[in-house]
């Protein structure tokens, strides 16, 4: 992509995600809700792009040039066992890094115990045909050849890979049995979080790329190097089912 | 653009879906996607816009030709930009609203998501909404028919491929010799009705009327072409009983759509009865519909074809409505 249309893509990214990116001035009333704020690592070192080598399970050295994905389906569970639903779809990228940051607005008062989400888009969602915002096929996150969104995409490199061009590239999609690569996360709160007027609660949250490569299925780059068709979806997948923690929650009062 | 030319001209008429009678309900709805006449006209603009493909030196027109049924007539394989050759022949596009799944390993689900596949396809147009949603955003043409069908000037993935959809959904084929006949309005020869009989025979199992398919995957039993690397179904599916399964294409207008089969290889009806009636030819794992044809004598194969000649449309053909306005 020419410089110009990344330039216009990142516009209409933020076009979409200003209603969400609210901690403007713009709102009379400051918002109250939960900003997740999504921090992505390599086991315990922080993600850079392209620049910072990183070692797999196996010891073999890696970069990450990309790292997208979708999470939708969003759930807040309340103490009270009731549950709020953020029907969303969010598309994550590295790269975007005000994509990173998710302002859930107007969320009903009460005391909230845990929050559940999917890695990926639902099955009614890849068969809806044309959409808009983080579903629009501009994102590059839809397969052509085989309908269905790339639920998660991590590309990078590595000297062990048996890829040409030693080419990292898992494109994990696939919303039907057996291959089925949608993933349910639940994280439950330390403490429960308060939601009332003027506060807004901030989440940090670890996304861990290096859990991406193993468990329950290590990954050698010498003989997978690329997942990018429903063959092996399903075994990165199960991998990617943990690569969330909660690592933080802030409140920030007005 | 013509749009002064009566010819082009798009009408509410024009656009007013019609179902055939004998037709099952269709799987595309269009109740989000309202068809519009200004709809129809950009999604016409858009199949026979160059500025789809990379270098802007093909449009879907280029392969998906009226004269063929939306077929690419005399070509097994064909080439997108660049001169690049595809593995697959290029199927017609009939009645798409009664398919549930579209390429020959029915690879891609929706209907409105299915011009996504040639555009990124490098052996086709090898481009990326993102690079076509900047050329036509420097277009005034396409800034001012987006504001004809949508009210304003944005112009994004999804009223591109829904405007298209709405070109491409209204080619309907329900007038042929066939169908007249069906109607009580027509009347077969004696060869003709033969060829029926001998088709429902032999050929329904799969090619059931009225669409001419049944929409399912199968082995029709051709040994494959080992230059093409191509696994069939299983490449979707990821079932090894899939292999080299492809989907039923449909009959209709079967005269203007040669070659035949996905890879194209058989130039002319009979080169595929001569297949099909001959079992030495079948790969072992063909399907069972195909293992029960029976080889047909030379006045058996003659009536047939005379019958797949019935389902020609000229109505569908030389309808005006999906011409190229800008052809000069």
């Amino acid at each position: 992509m020419t410089r110009t249309i990344e330039f216009k893509a990142g516009i209409i990214a933020l076009y979409i995600l200003l209603p969400f990116f609210s901690l403007s001035q713009k709102s009379k009333n400051p918002p109250e809700g939960i900003l997740l704020n999504f921090n992505h690592f390599v086991g315990d070192k922080l993600l850079v792009l392209d620049d910072t080598t990183y070692v797999n399970e196996l010891n073999q050295p890696y970069i990450v040039t990309k790292f997208n994905y979708y999470i939708s389906q969003i759930y807040l569970l309340k103490d009270n066992g009731k549950e709020y639903s953020i029907p969303n779809h969010f598309l994550i990228s590295e790269d975007k890094i005000e994509t990173k940051k998710i302002v859930l607005e107007k969320i009903p008062s009460g005391k909230y115990t845990s929050i559940r989400f999917i890695l990926g888009v639902d099955s009614l969602h890849n068969c809806s045909g044309a959409q808009s915002g983080a579903l629009d096929p501009i994102n590059a996150m839809f397969w052509t050849w085989n309908t269905g969104y790339i639920f998660l995409k991590l590309e990078g490199k590595s000297t062990l890979s048996s890829a040409i061009g030693n080419t990292l590239e898992y494109h994990i999609g696939g919303y039907r049995m057996p291959n089925n690569s949608i993933r349910t996360i639940s994280l439950p709160f330390k403490n429960p979080i308060v939601i009332e007027k003027k506060q807004m609660t901030e989440i940090n949250m670890k996304t861990d790329i290096s859990e991406i490569l193993k468990a329950p299925t290590t990954i050698d780059f010498k003989i997978t190097p690329t997942v990018n068709t429903l063959l092996n979806a399903k075994m990165i997948a199960d991998n990617y089912s943990d690569i969330f923690t909660i690592i933080g929650i802030n409140g920030i009062k007005y | 653009m013509n749009d002064e030319n009566p010819y082009f001209k798009i009408s509410k008429k024009d656009v007013k879906l019609i179902i055939p009678k004998n037709f099952p309900p269709p799987f595309y709805s269009f109740k989000n996607n309202q068809i519009t006449p200004e709809g129809f006209v950009l999604g016409r603009e858009l199949f026979y816009e160059n500025l789809l493909s990379r270098d802007n030196s093909v449009s879907c027109g280029s392969c998906h030709q009226r004269i063929a049924a939306f077929a690419h007539i005399d070509h097994t394989l064909s080439h997108g930009i660049y001169g690049r050759i595809g593995n697959r022949n290029i199927p017609s596009l009939q009645n798409l609203i009664w398919n549930n799944s579209f390429m020959w390993d029915g690879g891609v689900t929706s209907l409105e998501m299915q011009p996504l596949a040639p555009i990124n396809n490098p052996l086709e147009m090898d481009e990326s909404m993102g690079g076509i949603i900047g050329k036509l955003q420097n277009s005034v043409k396409y800034r001012n028919l987006f504001q004809d069908v949508f009210g304003d000037t944005l112009i994004n993935s999804e009223r591109m491929l829904k405007a298209m959809t709405q070109f491409v959904g209204l080619m309907i084929s329900n007038n042929s010799k066939y169908d007249k006949y069906i109607e009580g309005k027509a009347v077969f020869t004696p060869e003709e009705q033969h060829g029926l009989e001998l088709f429902r025979t032999n050929c329904a199992s799969c090619h059931t009327e009225p669409l001419f398919t049944n929409n399912t995957f199968r082995n029709n039993g051709l040994i494959p072409d080992s230059t093409l690397h191509d696994i069939g179904r299983e490449k979707i599916s990821t079932k090894a009983s899939d292999k080299y399964l492809y989907k039923v294409p449909t009959l209709r207008n079967i005269e203007m759509t040669y070659p035949y089969m996905h890879d194209g290889r058989y130039r002319k009806l009979k080169d595929v009865l001569n297949f099909y009636g001959t079992a030495e030819q079948h790969t072992s794992s063909a399907d069972p519909f195909v293992k029960k044809i029976s080889p047909l004598d030379f006045t058996e194969k003659t009536d047939l074809i005379l019958f797949l000649l019935t389902l020609t449309d000229k109505e569908f053909l030389f309808d005006r409505r999906f011409a190229d306005p800008n052809m000069k």
